[in-house]
């Protein structure tokens, strides 16, 4: 198994995530997209871990778990922001979003 | 003698293997060993469930003042037979709108959680299933995904009920989650690892030549045992906190539209979730399958695994059969009000023991600690519900 | 072995991740979700950083997953399905995978093999976090408790008086 594999599946599951961020309308699906294109990232922080030579904290496992985290923040605020939205302009297809007054 | 007798299973299972050692790849030495791992273990706890499903008929009856079933055979003890017969037998109906493929898949996926959930156990001297250096933190990962199971069976059913039920069962899981994890995190603390063979490894001491090392008997462990012990009756929905299932609340709640052999499904993942939970329990605090007193260690340890296992099974028999089931909110509040401190105290109540020594004086401060917490909380905390005084718009 | 165990992750993770990204059905796309996260935890096992994957399946399949279809509930008025694909978007991604694949196996010094390192343990996990990281750990505590609150206060109904 060398690095190169790794990185190209992670590079497959980033663009299938930029693939739902783009081609979506629902909002939450772009949301999908982005927690798909972070768990992309964090593959490649891990990959890239374990094939380096090892320094002496193990940085990218680091990396990888507050993005963990931070994405989970995120994905929470996004999604009450999809609700907020939904309840003010009830819908939630991103084309019918394209006003600043509701 | 005494140790042949405690490792028969792991020499049976090496005879067994034996054929294969010299002459296989080690992928596949290690294939055959967990493949025969998980055939003891689903032979060992689906056998454990047939028996606890009688046994509980029969304890309740007992506590109700009549007979359980004992019609069967022996005392009854052959109801989980005509249990099953009957459960295979019966129609399967799929509602018409639902949908299928999650309908189908819900059951299976709670039932893989909590069976997935038994493998970290240490069983008894070398006979952990499978050995993870993030031992505890593989079982509540897997327990997690029992709320997603348990939504996707309300919302597959396509029934309104069966959602809010699903929703309900989802918002107690997710509240007493945290004192469950939180509890366990005393433990953790004090041995310095996740895995459970070195927990149960640390538990190994006697004080004065006789007292165990269980963390039981430490007073933080003592109250985290309580609290974990509540969390897993909850996280089992096993009353008093069974209003995901009571036929009072919301007929089945997330379970409504199942019959036959996919409810069965349903009971068992409840069944093995409970032993998932008394197993971890025996592990972290009551010292897993090591003997009370030093001069009883001859007794092989699977067999005091088991019957630390059975008592605690009692006990969630006992209290299903005492108390009554309770409402909603007072649940919510008990969670989030008064476990989640006291699960918090546990944690700081452990360092002090820590970092007061392990000794006397540790002791003393770490009870204190505890006790101050609950005075306060059980003095000042009032979560009953307040009415409005009520007023009359005509009559005076 | 290790390259079939690879090989079969692989192929349904990407599987899941594809029909999480097109099913017109919303539900089925959550779920469909939730397993291919699944599927990353397993990646992380091979790669040995266990105590990653698990906190991936406690994270993503325990909490995220079920947040994502809490909110899919609560916004459903009007249909179940998710209508309109935009196929600008196929081709866009498309490109940047080509593209990267192209940059991936230009470069020379990623077609190394693993190199043998010690066994990851979650005590060592714990004493990086809490000697080195410690700092990063405390921020991220409060980000998580600005997210919680401000997720409350984005969905309390503000109540008319």
């Amino acid at each position: 198994m060398t690095l190169s594999i790794w990185l190209i599946v992670s590079v497959a599951l980033f663009c299938i995530g930029l693939l739902a961020a783009l081609s979506r309308r629902h909002a939450i699906f772009i949301l999908i997209g982005i927690e798909m294109m972070l768990a992309a990232a964090n593959i490649n922080f891990i990959a890239f871990w374990r094939f380096a030579p090892q320094p002496a904290q193990p940085i990218g496992v680091m990396v990888a778990i507050f993005s963990i985290a931070i994405a989970a923040a995120e994905a929470a605020v996004g999604l009450a922001m999809v609700i907020a939205v939904y309840r003010h302009f009830h819908t939630t297809s991103v084309d019918q979003l394209d006003r600043l007054k509701g | 003698m005494a140790d042949s007798l405690d490792q028969i299973f792991i020499r049976a299972k090496q005879w067994l293997l034996s054929p294969l050692v010299g002459h296989a790849p080690n992928w596949l030495v290690q294939i055959g060993s967990s493949l025969l791992n998980i055939i003891a273990l689903l032979g060992v706890f689906l056998t454990l469930f047939a028996l606890i499903s009688v046994l509980e008929r029969k304890i309740l009856g007992r506590m109700q003042n009549r007979y359980g079933p004992n019609r069967v055979g022996p005392f009854g003890l052959l109801q989980p037979v005509a249990d099953g017969i009957k459960m295979l037998i019966k129609e399967d109906i799929v509602p018409v709108r639902a949908d299928k493929v999650v309908h189908f898949l819900a059951p299976i996926l709670i039932a893989a959680a909590a069976i997935l959930a038994l493998g970290v156990i240490p069983y008894g001297r070398n006979m952990t299933p499978f050995v993870i250096d993030g031992g505890i933190l593989f079982f509540f990962a897997v327990g997690s995904t029992n709320e997603l199971a348990v939504f996707m069976a309300g919302w597959g059913s396509n029934n309104k009920f069966s959602m809010l039920g699903a929703m309900r069962a989802i918002a107690q899981m997710i509240s007493y989650e945290l004192p469950l994890l939180i509890t366990v995190l005393p433990v953790v603390m004090a041995v310095g690892s996740l895995n459970p063979d070195k927990i149960v490894f640390a538990q190994k001491y006697y004080y004065f030549g006789f007292v165990p090392h269980w963390f039981v008997l430490t007073p933080w462990g003592a109250t985290a045992f309580i609290l974990f012990f509540v969390s897993g009756l909850v996280e089992s929905n096993r009353t008093p906190f069974d209003v995901p299932e009571g036929e009072s609340e919301i007929v089945a709640g997330h379970m409504t539209e199942y019959s036959g052999f996919k409810y069965a499904t349903f009971f068992m993942a409840e069944y093995l979730g409970m032993f998932a939970v008394s197993g971890l329990a025996v592990t972290l605090f009551l010292g897993g399958w090591r003997a009370p007193l030093p001069w009883l260690a001859f007794i092989p340890s699977y067999i005091w695994f088991f019957a630390k296992l059975s008592i605690l099974l009692f006990v969630f028999i006992w209290v299903r059969g005492t108390l009554p089931r309770t409402r909603v909110d007072q649940m919510m509040n008990f969670a989030w009000k008064f476990m989640l401190p006291m699960a918090f105290t546990c944690l700081i109540s452990a360092a002090v023991w820590h970092y007061a020594g392990r000794r006397l004086s540790g002791w003393l401060w770490s009870f204190a600690t505890i006790a101050i917490v609950y005075l306060v909380l059980s003095l000042f905390l009032d979560t009953r519900k307040k009415f409005t005084p009520r007023t009359y718009r005509f009559a005076e | 072995m290790n390259s079939v165990v690879f090989a079969i992750i692989a192929i349904f993770t990407l599987t899941f991740a594809l029909a999480a990204a097109t099913n017109p059905r919303l539900m089925h796309a959550a779920l469909s979700f939730a397993v291919m996260f699944v599927g990353v935890a397993a990646f992380f096992f091979l790669l040995g950083a266990e105590f990653v994957g698990l906190v991936q399946i406690f994270v993503y399949v325990g909490a995220v997953a079920v947040l994502i279809v809490f909110t899919i509930l609560l916004t459903r008025r009007d249909a179940e399905k998710d209508r309109g694909f935009n196929w600008g978007g196929v081709i866009v991604a498309i490109a940047v995978f080509a593209g990267l694949v192209w940059a991936i196996l230009k470069t020379q010094s990623v077609s190394i093999g693993p190199p043998v390192i010690k066994a990851l343990t979650v005590k060592q996990i714990g004493e990086a976090l809490m000697t080195s990281y410690v700092w990063p750990l405390q921020c991220v505590g409060v980000l998580l408790t600005a997210a919680l609150i401000g997720a409350l206060i984005l969905v309390l109904e503000d109540k008319r008086e």
